[in-house]
């Protein structure tokens, strides 16, 4: 069973436009579906989901198109905050993961509201990319490790010579897991698999560092049409590969 | 076009043949890609610098890159070595880069052996090694000829010395072609590149060069190897053979964009037809970038 699910929630708009309903209630919809699909993964033992709820270049889109998204955002994350049956359900810790700074203010502070009030709790564990670039994310990564290795050589400069050897500053040993450390997922296992809706092909920016070996899947469904029958095959297609894709990822482990 | 169904291994190889490329009912990815093309390619010989009916060129990705997965499965199908199958691979991507130069992809990019591959049998590497100094060594002649400029990139320290030099002599004597630039990688690794990048940057910043405020993600994507020397690092189309469902630790931030096409057949096998199904599947996305078209 895989520990950790990754969505693309791709679709909303296309399948309000099929039904001749308003954008605002295709993306209505779709939530409504996040929340199914989180109950049914819970159910059957997936302990992490992670969603690519808004990205950064989403911002680009037509202002009054991001005016509603972030508007449904408040509205469910504060629906979430007094209404706590399906967190409680499931146990849920739920983490934002992004540059919560780009958010209007309303929806990032009911957000890390929503953060706080969950923070002990101990079953699934559902993080929400918004608003979320991978490449920022690594960046991010990147400057955060500059900056504290700046500050240990700092720190030892500061403290004198006393016989210690200096190495807290050395660029050389930085590795994989010192930036692993630095990313919003830090703690959280990799994906197993990433599925994108409605059948487009491509990452957009999303957990690139996290999903190199992750089981690709663009199932055709639009994210509301997702259901319980499209998870099951979801995960009956990555335990078909899962044999191979174990053998690659201890192979990758012992060569990093 | 032949489907090898391999039959099973009790002990699979390194990158052995996946599920989902030979069971017989239940639907792949790829066969459901083909049957959702918008429409069919045509097939037949391409014409030097034509391109063929139903592939625009003003709609023809800039930059390719190929996982070129599936040599061993295909040699042992045939009851072979490997070797055997690295061998047929070479051919396809001398045919893959043949073709496009010819159709005007201004970068072709292919993942020939990534840093997990150190972990096959030292016959197997040791024999890959060869083979990529043997091939570029004797390519040269060909690139000057029509106009490739060769890069080299990836882990270089665990290359044969000769093998590093080979690759430095052909990427020089290159250096000033501008009809394809055609980046080999060899002993490459995503994520290590992301590293190395980071280690540059971190001694920089002990250098006192830069203040870590300084890095955003366009500074730090100038410091990944794929950026040095080169006008295009993202591909806009990434091609796996074989099946496989996965980026495995190749062009990860460069990918961030790219559309991806799976296809079941096995890396030798990847010819025109495939390549152009490809270029077609392309063509008929709807590149939005996180922006909408209306």
């Amino acid at each position: 069973m895989p520990k950790h699910i990754a969505f693309i929630m791709d679709g909303n708009r296309r399948y309000a436009k099929s039904r001749s309903i308003k954008q605002g209630t295709g993306h209505s919809v779709g939530f409504a579906a996040l929340m199914a699909s989180l109950i049914y993964c819970y159910e059957m033992g997936v302990k992490y989901i992670t969603v690519y709820a808004f990205s950064i270049d989403n911002f680009k889109r037509d202002p009054s198109e991001v005016k509603t998204l972030m508007e449904l955002m408040e509205e469910k994350i504060n629906e979430l905050l007094e209404n706590k049956n399906v967190i409680n359900k499931v146990n849920c810790k739920i983490n934002f993961w992004g540059i919560l700074d780009m958010l209007p203010e309303p929806v990032r502070l009911a957000a890390q509201k929503l953060m706080a009030s969950t923070a002990e709790n101990t079953g699934l564990v559902f993080s929400v990319c918004m608003p979320y670039n991978s490449t920022s994310e690594i960046a991010n990564a990147v400057t955060e490790l500059c900056k504290e290795r700046r500050d240990m050589m700092q720190g030892q400069q500061a403290s004198g010579r006393n016989g210690r050897p200096a190495n807290g500053g050395a660029c050389s040993d930085i590795s994989v897991s010192d930036l692993d450390r630095h990313m919003y997922t830090a703690g959280c296992p990799d994906p197993d698999i990433v599925i994108r809706t409605s059948g487009e092909t491509r990452l957009s920016n999303f957990l690139l560092w996290q999903t190199t070996f992750s089981h690709l899947q663009n199932p055709d469904p639009l994210w509301p049409e997702f259901s319980w029958r499209h998870l099951v095959w979801a995960i009956l297609q990555y335990q078909r590969a899962y044999p191979y894709i174990e053998q690659n990822k201890d192979l990758a482990k012992k060569q990093l | 076009r032949q489907r090898d169904t391999p039959p099973r291994d009790p002990n699979p190889m390194l990158l052995s043949q996946s599920p989902a490329a030979t069971h017989p009912q239940l639907p792949t990815s790829s066969s459901r890609r083909t049957r959702r093309s918008a429409q069919p390619c045509p097939r037949g010989a391409a014409a030097e610098s034509l391109l063929p009916r139903g592939l625009r060129p003003e709609s023809l990705p800039r930059h390719v890159a190929v996982v070129m997965d599936g040599n061993s499965r295909w040699a042992r199908a045939r009851g072979m070595p490997p070797a055997f199958g690295h061998e047929a691979g070479r051919r396809a991507l001398v045919e893959t880069v043949r073709l496009s130069r010819a159709w005007g992809i201004r970068a072709l990019t292919a993942f020939a052996f990534s840093h997990e591959n150190w972990s096959r049998p030292k016959a197997e590497v040791d024999f890959l090694m060869g083979l990529f100094e043997r091939v570029i060594h004797d390519s040269v002649a060909e690139f000057l000829r029509d106009g490739i400029r060769l890069r080299v990139i990836g882990d270089c320290s665990r290359l044969p010395a000769s093998l590093r030099r080979t690759a430095r002599d052909a990427e020089e004597a290159t250096r000033d072609n501008s009809q394809l630039d055609l980046t080999l990688a060899i002993s490459y690794s995503g994520r290590r590149d992301i590293v190395q990048a980071c280690r540059s940057l971190a001694q920089k910043v002990r250098g006192e060069l830069l203040r870590p405020e300084d890095i955003d993600e366009s500074l730090f994507a100038g410091e990944l190897e794929t950026s040095r020397g080169s006008e295009l690092p993202c591909p806009d189309l990434l091609i796996r053979t074989s099946g496989e469902l996965r980026l495995s630790n190749f062009l990860l931030w460069q990918s961030a964009y790219s559309e991806l096409f799976f296809t079941d057949t096995l890396w030798p096998d990847f010819g025109e037809a495939d390549y152009l199904e490809a270029l077609c599947s392309f063509q008929s996305r709807d590149r939005r970038f996180g922006r909408r078209n209306s």
